[in-house]
Order: structure tokens, then C-alpha cells, then sequence
């Protein structure tokens, strides 16, 4: 009998300990900020994120999901995803509805061809008119509308690559073309870094030799394939994540990686420096986008509005690190002081060569990554593995 | 030779357990890095433990951590009801055949991969859905399955007892004036208890455990803390992840201590009876 109420009183624990971790955790830290009446208010809203795409109070951020529930009296159900296919199987299968989901662009072209998202009203979103022109007009994974207008999603970051390295070891005028050559230099044999995904490895090989990226063409494919043979014997390997070690601790002297990511590492090592080449680079852009299962379509409209604000858009901006499609982001004081110069002019210095001529970025120098027909992707996956 | 045996078994603790000590001591870093472990809170912005005060803090990752363990809870206790009858059930069946055929067939869920188990399910509940018009992946389904693939667990857990018990015991609880069902209580139930409890660990501990399954049927409402924890993981792994997960191993390490000590005394009293 002993035993058995020992096995109770440890299923009790278990159940108090379950009760009490529901009750910490809400704070009143936005209780001063003027709450807004809509119809919306009591109803709940269901999101789907990017895990760590959120500004969520961390390293003394906003937590913009709580001041967003404490101004519209909406309730907030949020949950992340690790990637876009993850969050695209979830999606199709029919199991869920989310209200609003932020994929990235190639993915948002697949869920508009497969009619899983629908079309946004942008007149409930004024803050749409933040956006800058070239992040609305003619984007290749949404442009159906007039002129080429956007009609389903509201751009949330972009990202694009480029080359980190270490000033201590790549003497300047290495860097002085700044090219993708340097991460073929035989200076640094040994100390490269290059993606370990295919399309992100063929991608910096495709804009060193001036190839077209999202080509169907096999004798494309296959001279981007004879480059990585060539880098390969200088590499020191193919890495995602592990990046941030080489680089940080100095055991790798040269990485392509992404823009927003880079600022981090050299957050931590002083002597690391990042350069777009002048060549042409991916560009990438996470868009929120309204499933076609949505619920709350009201609320979700008011949260994409919310996050396009300038003083909570900056807020995100800072704690997500990649570039904001978002002018009041991009003009605010604010944001430039509390980012740095430095890191600032990574995010949005780009080279001249990726300019059109009114300033705006060139989207066939700084490309987007189309997503492949299955010949190639074949054709890519086969390359791929000669390589490695 | 008795040296070579013991560096043997030194190398093999320290491949099993270095990982899960370099964990823990991440989850205690003075800097946000992967790369660099340093202890020198003075010079640092971080205050001792603030990746665990982090942890804490947000409201998302304690969630998952309540729903995980309640899921854990409410599956395990099913699944050891369900079981202990099965596993019963199963013993007393007359005809070989048809036990070892069931037995069998119990067992698939155990052997079947995660990841088809977790498909086949979503898809199950998909159909089902569509059919009923109405429905959503989350709580309910996530208990479901978790209590499909823990079954097979508690009843391999419970059987070997039962081939063990003495066949005339029952048999003597009913000649001494028992009726079956106090036989069954009385004399069987505390008999058996050792392997029903191990058997509600196992199923705890593997439910808290499951990533790939939960996947699949965790829905808006309801997520658990591997999957929670996994989505964290998109661009580096933030230290809080460190401290989610040595919060984590801490609660299955004191779980299986419990059972171990648990057993470790009714073995005892067994060999003084």
C-alpha cells in the first residue's frame, strides 16, 4: 500500500509542478501602453513563425507577441518552425489552421501555385505603405497582380550573402576586388569556408563564374560543378551552423554565410570583417502570408499592420538582425544608433553594381533562388554528391 | 587486464556522458557563443544563470514544458491501465497461437519507425477530419498516439512478472476466501506492482522524450517542448536551449532514479518474505 501511495504522491508532484509553471511568466511590463477597441478584441489568433523570428523579450527586447495582445485584447497562440517544409507539410495536410505563417520566398510561390494562401487586403494594412516600391512591385514569387503587385504576402525580412573573413589573417589587397575570388585564393588553403547545403554551395560558385542561378541549362550546372571541384582541395569543409565556431574562434579564415548571421560573429570576434561581392549574391526574402484555412483573417491584418509600425518593426529588426524591407525601419535614427554604423552599413551598404539606377536593389544581381524544376533539382543533387 | 578493462569502461562513460556534461556546462556560459565556454560573469553582461532565468522568463518554452508534461502524465497513466489489463488479458489467454499473434501485432507499433507511425497518424486524423468537417491537430490527437506507441512498452514490461508469478497463488488467495476481483487487487495487483511501475516510467519518459511523432500532431494550440525546443534551432542555438534541455535531463534523471530506488527496495523486501 506504501508503495502504491509513494507512486501517488509522485504523480501529484508531477501534476503541482504542471500547475505552477502556468501561472509564472506574465508580467505587466506594457500595461502603460494606450490600448486600441476593434471588433477583433477578445478573439484568438493563430501564428506561425520562424523559431527565434520574433523579437520575444530576450536580451532586453519587446516581447511585441505580449504588447500586440495588451493593445488589441487579442489572444496570441504562437508556434515555430525549424523550416519552410516542416511549416509546408503542416499546411497542406489539413490538420491545422494558422491565421498567419512567414515563409520564404520560393516557398510562398509553391503555397500561391497550390492555392494554400489567399489574397491579402491591403487596405486594412496602411502600414503596407512602409514597404519599400521594389519589396511590393515585381517580386518573382508573387507578382500577379497590376503591374506586377504583390496580392498575397507583406515582406517581413530579406537576407542576402556574402563573405566574412579574418582581417588578422587575409592581408587587404585580397579583399580589395571584393570578389568572390577570394574564397578560391590558394593563399588560404585550408581555411575556407563554404555552405553545406547544394544550392547555397552552387550558388557562390554560380556568381564567381557569372553563371545564372536558377538556370535549366545542364552545361551551367556542370561549370559551377568543375569551380566547387577546383575550391574543394583549399576548403576546410562544408558548413551550416558550425560557422559561427570557425569563424568566431578563428580556426577558418574566409566563410560565405548570410548577412544577418554574420553580424553576430563579428559581434564576438572583433577581427572579422564582411564584404557583398561585387559579382552578385542570393537574395532572400521571408514574407507573412495568409493561409487559405484562416480564421481570423481581421486579427491577422491587424498584427501584420502592427508589425509594420515603425517603433515595433525597429524593435524586431534589432533583435532579428536581417535586413527590413521597411523604410521607417531603414530611415529611423532609432534604429541606425542602436544597431551601429558598422553593422549598418553590412545590412545596407550594398555594392554599387547591385543598384538600379534609382537606388533600389537589382533583383537580377542580387537574385532570388527560384525553386528548380525536378530535372534539375536532380541534376543538382547528383552534382552535388560528385563533389562532396 | 583488469587495467585495459577498466580504461575500457572509462572511454565508454566518457563517449556516453561528455556530451550531456559539455551541455550542461553551456547552459551555464558567461558569453552567447558556440564556441567560447567562459565563466568570467565579472567582465560579462550575463548575471550567473541567466540563460536559465531566460528559460524562465519566456512564457512559450514553460508552456511546452506544462503541455509535455501533462501529455507525458495523462499518456503514461492510460497507457499503464490499458496495458496492465492487455498484458493480463494476454497471459491468460488459453490458445498459443493466437496470444503469440496478438502479441505481435501489439507490438508494431514499437517496432514501426517514428516517422511513419507519425505520418500514418496525421494522415489517419486528416481523413477523419475531412469526414467530420471539423477538427484540428493537438491535444487530443497527440494523446492518442502517445498512448498507441507507449502500450506496447508497458506490456513487455508487465508480461515477464507475470510468466514469474507463481500459478498458485491466486489460486490459494481464492481458497483462503477471496473473491476474484480481490485476488486480483490483494494478491496479484501488489505482485505485479515492480513492473506496472517500470512500465509508467518507461512510458513518461518516452512520451516526454518523442520529437518526430509529436511533429506530426502537435497543432496550434498545443505544442510540446522537443518540438518547441527544435524550432528554436533555426538559425544557432541559443544557450537557453541548453538550460531548456538540462532542465529536462535533470526531471528523467530523477525520474529513473525514483525507479531505481523503487525497485531497488521492493527487491529487498521480496528476498526477506
Amino acid at each position: 500500500m506504501k508503495k502504491i501511495l509513494a507512486f501517488i504522491l509522485l504523480a501529484a508532484t508531477v501534476a503541482a509542478l504542471c500547475l505552477s509553471f502556468a501561472s509564472c511568466g506574465a508580467s505587466d511590463k506594457y500595461k502603460d501602453i494606450e490600448k486600441i477597441d476593434t471588433p477583433y478584441k477578445g478573439s484568438t489568433l493563430y501564428v506561425y513563425n520562424w523559431g527565434e523570428n520574433i523579437a520575444n523579450g530576450e536580451d532586453g527586447s519587446m516581447d511585441l507577441v505580449k504588447v500586440f495582445e495588451h493593445i488589441y485584447g487579442i489572444n496570441v497562440v504562437y508556434s515555430t518552425y525549424a523550416s519552410n517544409e516542416e511549416m509546408y507539410t503542416k499546411i497542406s495536410s489539413g490538420t491545422v489552421s494558422y491565421d498567419l505563417i512567414i515563409p520564404s520566398d520560393y516557398m510562398i510561390a509553391r503555397l500561391i501555385e497550390e492555392n494554400l494562401v489567399q489574397k491579402i487586403n491591403y487596405q486594412n494594412i496602411p502600414n503596407y505603405k512602409n514597404i519599400l516600391d521594389n519589396y511590393r512591385v515585381g517580386q518573382y514569387f508573387d507578382m500577379g497582380g497590376a503591374n506586377g503587385a504583390a496580392e498575397y504576402s507583406v515582406p517581413y525580412t530579406v537576407g542576402m550573402v556574402g563573405i566574412v573573413y579574418n582581417t588578422k589573417n587575409v592581408s587587404e589587397e585580397d579583399v580589395e576586388d571584393q570578389s568572390w575570388g577570394l574564397m578560391w585564393n590558394s593563399k588560404y588553403s585550408g581555411k575556407i569556408l563554404n555552405f553545406n547545403n547544394s544550392r547555397d554551395a552552387f550558388g557562390v560558385a554560380m556568381f564567381y563564374k557569372g553563371l545564372d542561378v536558377n538556370s535549366t541549362d545542364e552545361a551551367v550546372w556542370n561549370q559551377a560543378y568543375e569551380a566547387l571541384a577546383q575550391q574543394k582541395p583549399l576548403l576546410k569543409g562544408w558548413v551550416m551552423d558550425e560557422i559561427f565556431d570557425e569563424m568566431e574562434g578563428g580556426n577558418a579564415y574566409v566563410g560565405a554565410y548570410y548577412a544577418g548571421d554574420c553580424l553576430n560573429m563579428l559581434d564576438v570576434n572583433e577581427d572579422l570583417d564582411f564584404y557583398y561581392p561585387v559579382e552578385g549574391t542570393n537574395l532572400f526574402i521571408d514574407a507573412m502570408c495568409i493561409p487559405k484555412s484562416a480564421k481570423n483573417v481581421g486579427a491577422a491584418e491587424l498584427f501584420i499592420n502592427f508589425l509594420l509600425e515603425e517603433e515595433y518593426a525597429v524593435e524586431n529588426s534589432l533583435y532579428i538582425c536581417y535586413a527590413s524591407p521597411n523604410s521607417a525601419v531603414i530611415n529611423s535614427e532609432d534604429y541606425k544608433e542602436e544597431l551601429g554604423e558598422d553593422s549598418y552599413s553590412i545590412l545596407y551598404d550594398v555594392p554599387e553594381a547591385y543598384l538600379n539606377e534609382d537606388g533600389t536593389i537589382n533583383t537580377k544581381v542580387a537574385q532570388p533562388y527560384y525553386n528548380l524544376d525536378t530535372a534539375t533539382r536532380d541534376l543538382l543533387a547528383s552534382l552535388w554528391d560528385r563533389v562532396k | 587486464m583488469k587495467t585495459v578493462g577498466k580504461i575500457y569502461s572509462i572511454f565508454i562513460y566518457l563517449c556516453l556522458y561528455a556530451p550531456i556534461v559539455i551541455m550542461v556546462l553551456y547552459s551555464f556560459n558567461a558569453v552567447r557563443s558556440t564556441s567560447a565556454l567562459s565563466f568570467d560573469y565579472a567582465s560579462s553582461k550575463y548575471e550567473f544563470g541567466h540563460w536559465y532565468a531566460e528559460a524562465f522568463q519566456n512564457e512559450y518554452a514553460l508552456n511546452a514544458l506544462r503541455n509535455s508534461l501533462i501529455l507525458a502524465l495523462l499518456s503514461a497513466i492510460a497507457a499503464t491501465l490499458l496495458g496492465t489489463l492487455a498484458a493480463y488479458g494476454l497471459h491468460h489467454l488459453k490458445m498459443r497461437r493466437i496470444r503469440s499473434a496478438i502479441t505481435t501485432v501489439t507490438n508494431i507499433p514499437m517496432m514501426n519507425p517514428d516517422i511513419v507511425t507519425g505520418i500514418s497518424m496525421m494522415l489517419l486524423f486528416a481523413t477523419v477530419f475531412a469526414i467530420i468537417r471539423i477538427g484540428e491537430t493537438g491535444f487530443a490527437t497527440l494523446l492518442i498516439a502517445h498512448i498507441t506507441f507507449n502500450l506496447p512498452y508497458v506490456i513487455l514490461s508487465i508480461m515477464p512478472r507475470l510468466r514469474q508469478m507463481d500459478k498458485n497463488l491466486p489460486e490459494a488467495a481464492l481458497d483462503l476466501g477471496c473473491t476474484p476481483v480481490k485476488s486480483f487487487f490483494l494478491v496479484q495487483l501488489p505482485f505485479l506492482f515492480p513492473a506496472i511501475l517500470s512500465g509508467f516510467i518507461m512510458a513518461f519518459t518516452l512520451s516526454l522524450d518523442d520529437y518526430v511523432i509529436s511533429l506530426f500532431l502537435s497543432g496550434p494550440k498545443f505544442e510540446t517542448l522537443p518540438v518547441f525546443i527544435f524550432g528554436l534551432a533555426r538559425k544557432s542555438v541559443p544557450p537557453t536551449i541548453y538550460a531548456l534541455s538540462t532542465l529536462f535531463l535533470i526531471m528523467v534523471l530523477g525520474l529513473l532514479v525514483f525507479s531505481n530506488i523503487m525497485q531497488a527496495r521492493m527487491e529487498k523486501k521480496n528476498n526477506i518474505n
